[in-house]
């Protein structure tokens, strides 16, 4: 309780969370767009199954969605062990713990993202094309452009949601240190220890200073962007 | 070139079958909102996919639904000018103007035709709705099309906006050599572009033929309204006079109107509307109607009310007069009468009065 500054332990929790979200945030980041795209403008049978199944982390307990995880990623599971033969191991790593947060971040983004998508005026779109635009050129230079403030938003989102995920993450990828102990685990492990409640409140005040900073930065681009798209 | 249209198709409750073909020129949609004119050039253009039909542009089949062919949108070189222009909010000026274009050898030359040179590096949000109108046009011609769409342009300005713009796209008619399909519920723009006129009515081609033929048609005068029809008259510009006149000849002889723009030998297309004809059997003395021409009735339809529709010869040209019956009957008008067509000066608009 002495110290203000947080502690090389501390220190690295924070590092790992910001490592994790990061990654989690980018590699989910064109599945995301790609997922909202075919939500909002897709119509195939399926599409309201489809929807359902994005957003199910959502409102599963995320013990559970960790759970899933671990049957599904584990090295004695089927999948797993394909994956562990070319070399991509989730199970009781940082990776898995990204995957984790991504997952749980995924509904969120998606969300944020398709509606921003849904916003975009299909008559631009049908103007581009008439203009020689191939649906590809449409979406990278019409659609995307003026969805950009609701990607921002979801990716933002997403990160914020990784950077506080837990339950996946622990029951997934438990809680080692320097390996899977992000932000949240570490606070939680040195809740468990007696006098570890200063380190905690510490790791309480960086979270916060995080995701305080987070939303104004998005705020702020989103402003920026919104200033862009209105010519 | 030519535009071969044959589409059929069931709209909601409006169940669209049309067929005609488009020359040179300008071919304009002509019917009341509602008629299906914009899903005709939506299936033209490729936004829209009818049940039946067949699309045939200077020989290349862009839809053929009995083949299972059709075309996409971005690859049947068809430029549309959107009645609200559709202006990416993104992008400014010369970027929106350039989004379809090979390269920029053309942007000059276009944006001199159109007057937005000076535009090119605003945004769209602050532009005026004439300039948005025009700078649609321009990206719609950078893109190098093969035919131009325009789903009434004009119809969001205000009128004094249209005037402004109307020169432009006589211009684009004139220059540009480009093929046009032009979509108005507006007689004046009409009676101002078209050369070739399709009306539609709920959904049917209901008469297509050439627009100084369509207009002067007097059974057809209740589908422009009374009030609208009239023929529209080539002249040319013979001389400006000091008192603000200018001299313009036709066919049967000479026309005094309110100052025209231009210079002499300019070709002209005066609208005169029927309601603004008189008809006297004796050439009328000492009276303050300017232009006096003979000529001869070809037609005559008797319409619903107190109202008659008299068509005229004159010179080479046809025109139309509105005159009640009680009149056709006092004069005996019949075809073949000979008489003489009164036009007060100022009865023609200048925005009746459009480069030919």
């Amino acid at each position: 309780m002495t110290t203000v500054w947080p502690g090389p332990e501390e220190w690295a929790a924070v590092l790992l969370s910001l490592k994790v979200a990061f990654w989690a945030t980018l590699v989910s980041l064109p599945f995301g767009i790609g997922m909202a795209l075919l939500l909002a403008r897709g119509r195939f049978p399926g599409l309201g199954l489809l929807n359902v199944a994005v957003h199910l982390p959502l409102v599963l307990p995320p013990v559970v969605v960790g759970y899933l995880l671990l049957l599904a990623l584990s090295p004695a599971a089927p999948l797993g062990s394909a994956l562990a033969s070319v070399g991509v191991v989730f199970a009781f790593r940082w990776t898995g713990a990204a995957l984790a947060a991504a997952v749980m971040g995924f509904p969120l983004m998606v969300r944020a993202i398709r509606l921003a998508i849904e916003a975009v005026d299909p008559g631009l779109e049908q103007a581009a094309a008439t203009l020689g635009a191939s649906r590809l050129r449409v979406f990278a230079t019409v659609t995307l452009p003026l969805a950009l403030p609701g990607v921002l938003a979801g990716a933002v989102l997403a990160f914020a949601k990784a950077m506080g995920e837990f339950g996946a993450t622990i029951t997934f990828v438990s809680n080692i240190p320097g390996e899977t102990r992000t932000l949240p685990s570490a606070i939680y492990a040195f809740l468990q220890q007696p006098g570890g409640d200063g380190a905690a409140l510490r790791l309480v005040v960086v979270s916060v200073a995080v995701a305080v900073l987070a939303v104004l930065a998005s705020e702020w681009l989103a402003r920026r962007m919104m200033r862009r798209a209105r010519g | 070139m030519s535009l071969s249209v044959d589409i059929a198709t069931r709209l909601g409750a409006l169940d669209l079958a049309v067929a005609f073909d488009a020359p040179e020129g300008v071919t304009a949609l002509f019917g009341r909102s509602g008629a299906g004119k914009t899903s005709v050039v939506n299936a033209v253009a490729g936004l829209l996919h009818p049940d039946r039909g067949r699309v045939v542009l200077n020989g290349r089949v862009l839809l053929d639904r009995a083949k299972g062919l059709s075309v996409p949108v971005h690859r049947r070189r068809i430029g549309y000018v959107f009645q609200d222009a559709r202006l990416f909010p993104h992008l400014r000026v010369r970027a929106n103007l350039l989004y379809g274009a090979k390269d920029d050898a053309r942007l000059g030359p276009i944006c001199d035709l159109l007057g937005i040179a000076g535009l090119q590096e605003r945004r769209p949000g602050a532009l005026s709705g004439g300039e948005k109108a025009r700078v649609a046009i321009g990206r719609a011609l950078l893109s190098g099309p093969e035919l131009l769409v325009m789903d009434e342009p004009l119809a969001a300005l205000d009128q004094d906006r249209r005037q402004d713009i109307l020169p432009y796209l006589e211009r684009l008619r004139d220059e540009a050599g480009l093929p046009i399909l032009y979509v108005s519920h507006a007689v004046e723009e009409i009676a101002r572009l078209a050369t070739t006129l399709v009306l539609i009515e709920e959904g049917r081609v209901l008469r297509s033929g050439p627009a100084a033929a369509l207009l002067s048609a007097p059974d057809l005068a209740p589908v422009f309204g009374p009030r609208m029809a009239g023929a529209v008259l080539p002249g040319r510009i013979v001389a400006h006079h000091a008192d603000g006149l200018t001299e313009v000849a036709v066919s049967a002889g000479r026309l005094f109107l309110p100052a025209v723009a231009g210079a002499g030998g300019q070709p002209l297309r005066i609208r005169i509307a029927a309601q603004d004809v008189m008809i006297a059997l004796d050439r009328p003395e000492r009276v303050s109607a300017l232009n006096i021409l003979p000529a001869t009735v070809t037609a005559l339809h008797q319409g619903q009310g107190p109202g008659v529709m008299v068509q005229l010869s004159a010179g080479e040209d046809l025109l139309l007069a509105r005159v009640t019956r009680r009149s056709a009957e006092a004069l005996g008008l019949v075809p073949g009468r000979a008489c003489h067509v009164v036009l007060k000066s100022v009865a023609v608009a200048p925005g009746g009065v459009g480069q030919g």
